[in-house]
């Protein structure tokens, strides 16, 4: 039995014109990892709001372990657990409290409960401030907190949504070694994000999702190799070069379009493109070391010496621009 | 992954959930005692203590107002302790601090939630109610009381500390947080000074108006059932006619707020 199903799921929020899940439909299996990549307001917070009983769906079925979401909420928030993406801590309680009394709520005896939040406090390297109340801890620790709490009554599905957005670099990857251990373990994860990284780094499988719809679920690598074929290219020459130069890059075969970067000083401001040395980007559509050779010969018809070639191969970035003609952010 | 036992999902049951989140409430007021104690005595505390006690003494009052303030201050403290309870921690806990996902996420029916916090609120309120009896003695000397209206003493605080959870509900789900400061100059201060609790109800004859507006106020009839139960020679509402009014007015206020309360926990 798949752990989540989903089945041409629609929701419509009352005075708005448009749906904000717009007959999504997929399934998870039990221990997978399953990321829903898109931009903000995509649908994916509702979607998970939906599957965790605290949105009601305006159509279509959700069954977490074959539990209806909407028949039996109460069955279906015995099995799954949710890390938010703001912190909903209990403030009025430490954090070990808090992790006790989740477990509580949830029908964990007494003294199992004990055990499994100090078990999981120190997996979550959180034993030394186990006394502190949540109020003055940072948005890394609260989400260590968040999923440690949401793994206490040990949740067959646990939804995370936007588990890094906010983080620093040493929090994020605090949290996606701990995510990354979880994939081991039998628990079936959600997760939610706008970072394509992140979706490439944790997910088995990817959904990518935009405007409330879901427009391509695969694996990761398996939707990047759709883009087949597409790759790109990165020249950068001694000088500066004008505009002649990109038209003749753009004529040859294979090249899709080309884009000059912009090289960001030190202080973050760009400078003029006139003053910098000529550096482009290729996005080619076919194998891109097929087209260094007759790109490099470009370069010295105009009296350009190459200096660095760059080759890149599509990202999941790629894919959804591919799908919607716009970036994630 | 260290190895995490699993528990039986059968454990989950609502009332193993409700019982935990009434116990979570409990623990947090037990660590707060000093917070919770100023709280509800401190303004019963002052208006007995300058109503009862300092007018009294200058001789502005009359002997007996003391006996006929006390019962109210009791309603007041009922309705208000309860209103309190639930209407300011909801307020935030929907719109900032969003604790309240925790429990509405854990296996129980949202109406649980809903009838915990109805719950906790209705024992603090009776737990500030009681702490009155003894501020009562020690500040007037003595209290009015007789055991044969103890039953309807009981059912005026119980249904004084419904009908402020019904308030508490019902403005927690309503207002927005940073309407907060409206809650204390709309809601709290009217309430307070149209509930008859410093003067009865019968006496507002000369005030005709005042005492249509005072007997659209729930807390009146808390107000005056509880005269009736201690106070029955002052002049009073019958007691079946508050008790009538009241379990209305609870059924009302606590429908139409767990309606608003399924509206802020659910989209």
């Amino acid at each position: 039995m798949p752990a989540v199903e989903v089945d041409d799921l629609v929701k419509r929020y009352p005075k708005s014109p448009v749906n904000a899940v717009d007959g999504v439909s997929f399934g998870v299996e039990a221990g997978e990892v399953f990321g829903l990549l898109g931009p903000n307001g995509a649908g994916k917070t509702t979607t998970v709001g939906m599957l965790t009983t605290r949105v009601r769906p305006t159509g279509g079925t959700a069954r977490i372990g074959g539990v209806d979401v909407v028949k039996d909420p109460v069955a279906a928030r015995r099995q799954l657990a949710v890390v938010p993406q703001r912190s909903n801590l209990d403030r009025s309680i430490s954090i070990r409290d808090n992790l006790v009394f989740h477990a509580a709520y949830h029908g964990v005896p007494a003294r199992e409960r004990e055990e499994r939040a100090d078990e999981l406090l120190e997996q979550f390297g959180l034993l030394d401030r186990a006394r502190d109340k949540p109020d003055f801890f940072s948005g890394g620790q609260s989400q260590r907190v968040m999923i440690a709490r949401a793994l206490t009554h040990a949740p067959q599905v646990l939804f995370l949504d936007e588990p890094t957005t906010g983080l620093d670099p040493a929090a994020r990857l605090f949290v996606w070694d701990r995510l990354r251990e979880l994939r081991d373990s039998e628990v079936t994860l959600i997760l939610t994000t706008h970072d394509m990284d992140e979706a490439a780094l944790l997910a088995d499988r990817v959904g990518v999702m935009d405007r409330g719809k879901l427009l391509a679920l695969d694996t990761p690598d398996a939707l990047i190799s759709s883009l087949e074929g597409e790759g790109t290219l990165e020249l950068t020459a001694d000088r500066a070069a004008d505009g002649a130069v990109v038209d003749a890059l753009s004529a040859l075969a294979g090249v899709e379009r080309v884009e000059t970067v912009q090289v960001a000083a030190e202080n973050g401001v760009p400078e003029p493109a006139e003053s910098q040395p000529l550096r482009v980007r290729l996005y080619l559509t076919g194998d891109a070391a097929l087209s260094v050779a007759p790109a490099a010969a470009v370069l010295a018809e105009h009296g350009l010496v190459l200096q660095d070639v760059k080759l890149g191969t599509p990202t999941l970035e790629d894919v959804f621009i591919h799908l919607t003609g716009r970036t994630l952010r | 992954m260290s190895a995490i036992a699993v528990h039986r999902v059968e454990q989950a049951t609502p009332w193993r959930a409700f019982r935990a989140v009434l116990y979570r409430d409990l623990y947090v007021t037990w660590r707060e005692l000093p917070a919770f104690l100023a709280q509800v005595i401190l303004q019963p505390l002052f208006l007995l203590f300058v109503f009862g006690k300092v007018l009294g003494s200058l001789g502005y009052t009359q002997n007996n107002y003391a006996d006929l303030l006390f019962p109210g201050l009791l309603a007041l403290t009922a309705v208000i302790t309860a209103m309190q309870t639930l209407a300011f921690p909801l307020v935030a806990e929907f719109g900032w601090t969003r604790e309240i996902e925790d429990r509405l996420l854990a296996p129980m029916p949202t109406s649980f939630v809903a009838g915990e916090k109805v719950l906790f609120a209705l024992l603090r309120s009776l737990a500030a109610t009681l702490i009155m009896i003894p501020v009562g003695i020690l500040i007037l000397g003595s209290i009015p009381w007789r055991w044969s209206g103890f039953p309807l003493f009981v059912a005026g605080l119980v249904l004084g500390a419904l009908v402020g959870a019904g308030f508490g509900l019902l403005l927690g789900t309503l207002v927005q947080p940073q309407r907060i400061n409206l809650l204390f100059s709309l809601v709290f201060t009217p309430l307070l000074f149209t509930g008859c609790s410093q003067y009865p109800w019968p006496s507002l004859d000369q005030l005709r108006w005042f005492q249509v507006v005072t007997a659209c106020n729930p807390m009146t009839y808390v107000s005056e059932l509880l005269r009736g139960a201690l106070v029955p020679t002052v002049p009073h509402i019958q007691p079946w006619i508050c008790i009538v009014v009241l379990v209305f007015a609870v059924s009302v206020l606590i429908t139409v707020g767990v309606r608003g309360f399924y509206r802020r926990a659910i989209d």
